[in-house]
């Protein structure tokens, strides 16, 4: 019965690099800069799905907390490169 | 590697992890296809909530299965994606339609010129 799990996962995580890819390749071709920006925040979702299900596979704990953090850290860089691109400056005094 | 489940729930799990790629797929194939800016930032909006709350709830139902007691705190993932998505959303959108108006006005200036 594992197997079709391991399958499943196995599927999973090639969708999520696919879509990690395409993202590299908007990220490489945006016209816009808010194109970059939003293929780079689709890029660290990515990577959080795929930390996610490698620890769903390996059944390990640690790839949950990893995942969180980048999750926390992700949302911090993909702000302040919004905020960079409205008022060119991300901390105003 | 991974505990011994019984059938209907690996089969739940492995349901969950195939909605949750395919999502995720259609996500960034839609930031790869769409036309413009302000079409393209509703794509990966479906792997943001859809994708991240079926993975989030097949590692729920895993944990739990493996520990024999109800396993809530990947719920924690889901629920800071669902906070923090739409203000980066409206940040974004925010900028992309202040530089187009700087642009076009830039090009009416030039055009007074």
């Amino acid at each position: 019965m594992n197997q079709i799990l391991l399958m499943a996962a196995n599927f999973a995580l090639g969708c999520f690099v696919t879509g990690m890819v395409l993202a590299v390749y908007r990220l490489c071709t945006g016209p816009a800069m808010a194109d970059r920006v939003l293929a780079l925040d689709t890029m660290y979702i990515n990577g959080m799905l795929i930390l996610l299900t490698l620890g769903l596979r390996f059944n390990s704990a640690l790839y949950f907390d990893i995942a969180l953090l980048i999750c926390i850290f992700g949302f911090v860089g993909s702000v302040a490169m919004a905020k960079f691109l409205l008022r060119g400056e991300v901390i105003e005094p | 590697m991974m505990p011994d489940l019984p059938v209907w729930a690996a089969a739940v799990i492995a349901f969950l992890l195939i909605v949750a790629g395919f999502f995720a797929l259609t996500g960034s194939l839609g930031l790869l296809r769409l036309p413009d800016f302000y079409s393209r930032i509703h794509a990966p909006t479906l792997a943001n909530t859809l994708a991240a709350f079926c993975l989030v709830v097949a590692i729920l139902v895993a944990a739990s299965f493996e520990q024999h007691r109800f396993v809530a705190h990947s719920l924690l993932v889901s629920f800071f994606l669902i906070i923090t998505s739409p203000v980066t959303a409206m940040l974004l959108m925010r900028a992309a339609i202040k530089r187009q108006l700087r642009h076009e006005l830039e090009e009416k200036n030039k055009a007074l010129k």
